[in-house]
């Protein structure tokens, strides 16, 4: 069982009806001896507004998955692997580091993590904001289909593969193959970028650009110049089968 | 998937602790690879001591009598080799005054069968199938002392579930490797290496990036220039970890599908498949924590 420990009021259950929205205490859950299950059935139980703080998370995967609530969730240290996976409208904040599937196939909310993220974050995610205030490992935002996503390091190789919708601003450097076979998703990157994927090229940074830039970095909570980055998308010769192009496949 | 996790100590004031640390991490990656595993240990007193070779051999049954194997090879050596076998739970240490060459010779003469799974003046390997916990157990793990140790929990796809598939493995004086991956390869090089002459003790892919690991160093090669050329001559998926008497490596195949994440202290280097081996470390809040980088070589040295 989760052990639930509120400070002033009295500890609810796990499946306890809703608090009153704002304002209450967080909901504190230590996972030195409680499952991850009990704490994501609690989180799934949860209703909006409410908020939650997960202390001694060492490292446990699948923490704070699957939340569909208006929550907000605080994990004091470092989480395993799919932390925040298949997430919604919620919020969560993972001070420490991530590991493999960070927020995969999020929908909508927010996912902030203080520290570096391990490869394949934000994969396949449809929407919402996920941000890494560290690094991000190889094939960050693969596959992404409408999630934003704000890296404040760098970020490993094949990242964006198959991007099809949604941003990714790096405010360090891109690793090898980036946005390889990339579709409709933009790409923001500040530093180098080690190479670009097949069908990946720059492109030119205008005005509604650097204004869009500008908004994803202010919700980020970073203070980048907009004017730094450049801009990379699809060249749009892969997306359609031409016989033509059929070596670079 | 397989499970490593390894440990070097730089402060000798948490040597005595080396059992007890791995053990804890090991239990962590268990999941990663419940069938076998297998545990080397480096400068463990009861188990290995300075000026002399210790083999380690597959098995605490070698299909005569302790008191025969120990005969058997003390008669083959000088008279003041001091020849002396100890069993540790599913392994036979067999330990004298002489080179390792040597004992090899003595071993084999004595137990034609004997398979020989570790070999220096520092290191004892131990391996076995079954529940990774269970092993360690079996073994004393939690009690033992030393410098570094090692520690792999197999899931196994390129061999069968043997003890002798386990990892590490361990094929020149002190050095020992565990892999996380496949080799795409390993038939190839092995028949390479095959043709330079050196023997192989089973079908494992792992054995043979371990007996091309000690090709090299044997050719001179640096660990690191090693590794490097690893890199280039074995194909597939990897994390590999090598240990030698003072030092340890880690790396990553470009792709990079395989985990690893370190911790670095002023007291320890400490790899894992997964952070939360890592997580009951002592130090761990203050510790330097990052994935090693894809195809690039890390090593650390006591």
């Amino acid at each position: 069982m989760v052990t639930l420990t509120a400070p002033e009021t009295a500890a609810p259950e796990a499946a306890a009806p809703a608090e009153s929205d704002g304002g209450a205490a967080p909901t504190v859950v230590d996972l030195a001896d409680a499952p991850a299950r009990s704490l994501n059935q609690a989180l799934h139980d949860a209703v909006d507004g409410q908020s939650w703080t997960i202390t001694s998370p060492g490292g446990k995967h699948s923490l704070a998955v699957g939340i569909s609530a208006r929550v907000a969730v605080t994990i004091e240290g470092h989480a395993g692997y799919y932390a925040a996976g298949m997430h919604q409208k919620g919020d969560v904040t993972i001070n420490g580091n991530a590991g493999v599937g960070l927020a995969e196939n999020i929908m909508s909310g927010r996912v902030h993590v203080t520290g570096d993220a391990s490869q394949s974050a934000a994969a396949t995610g449809h929407g919402g904001l996920v941000v890494i205030d560290g690094n991000a490992g190889a094939r960050c935002g693969i596959s992404m289909k409408g999630v934003d996503i704000v890296v404040g390091g760098n970020i490993g190789h094949m990242s964006a593969f198959m991007a099809q919708a949604g941003r990714l601003v790096v405010c360090g450097d891109a690793g090898g193959a980036l946005g390889d076979s990339i579709y409709e998703a933009r790409i923001y990157v500040k530093g180098t970028v080690a190479s670009l994927g097949a069908d990946c090229i720059e492109k030119p940074l205008r005005e509604e650009h650097l204004a869009e830039l500008a908004e994803l970095l202010e919700a980020a909570g970073r203070t980048d110049n907009p004017a730094d980055f450049k801009r990379y998308g699809s060249a749009r010769n892969l997306y359609h089968f031409h016989v033509d192009n059929s070596s670079a496949y | 998937m397989c499970g490593i996790a390894a440990l070097q100590l730089r402060n000798p004031s948490l040597h005595p602790q080396m059992g007890s640390l791995l053990s804890s991490m090991l239990c962590q990656i268990v999941d990663r690879g419940p069938d076998s595993a297998g545990l080397a240990v480096y400068n463990t007193p009861g188990l290995v001591s300075p000026g002399t070779s210790t083999l380690s051999l597959l098995g605490a049954d070698q299909g005569i009598p302790t008191a025969a194997l120990t005969a058997g090879v003390a008669a083959l050596l000088a008279s003041d080799a001091e020849a002396a076998v100890k069993v540790v739970g599913d392994t036979t240490l067999v330990s004298a005054a002489v080179g390792t060459d040597l004992l090899v010779k003595a071993v084999t003469e004595t137990v034609p069968g004997a398979t020989i799974i570790g070999r220096g003046e520092h290191v004892a390997v131990m391996k076995s199938v079954g529940h990774p916990m269970e092993v360690a157990a079996d073994h004393g793990l939690e009690a033992m002392a030393g410098s570094q140790g090692l520690s792999h929990t197999r899931m196994a796809t390129e061999s069968a579930v043997t003890a002798g598939g386990s990892h590490p493995f361990s094929v020149a004086d002190d050095l020992c490797l565990v892999h996380n991956g496949s080799f795409s390869n390993h038939a190839t090089v092995r028949r390479g290496l095959l043709r330079e002459g050196v023997v192989f003790d089973s079908e494992n892919d792992t054995e043979v990036g371990a007996r091309y690991v000690a090709s090299r160093l044997k050719q001179g090669d640096t660990l690191e220039e090693a590794l490097v050329n690893l890199g280039k001559v074995l194909d597939g998926f990897y994390t590999l970890v090598v240990t030698t008497a003072d030092s340890m490596a880690v790396v990553r195949d470009p792709i990079a599908c395989k985990p690893a994440i370190i911790a670095e202290t002023d007291d320890y280097v400490a790899m894992a498949s997964e952070y939360r081996a890592l997580a009951a470390l002592p130090g761990i809040d203050n510790a330097r924590i990052f994935e090693p980088e894809p195809g690039k070589v890390y090593t650390w040295s006591l």
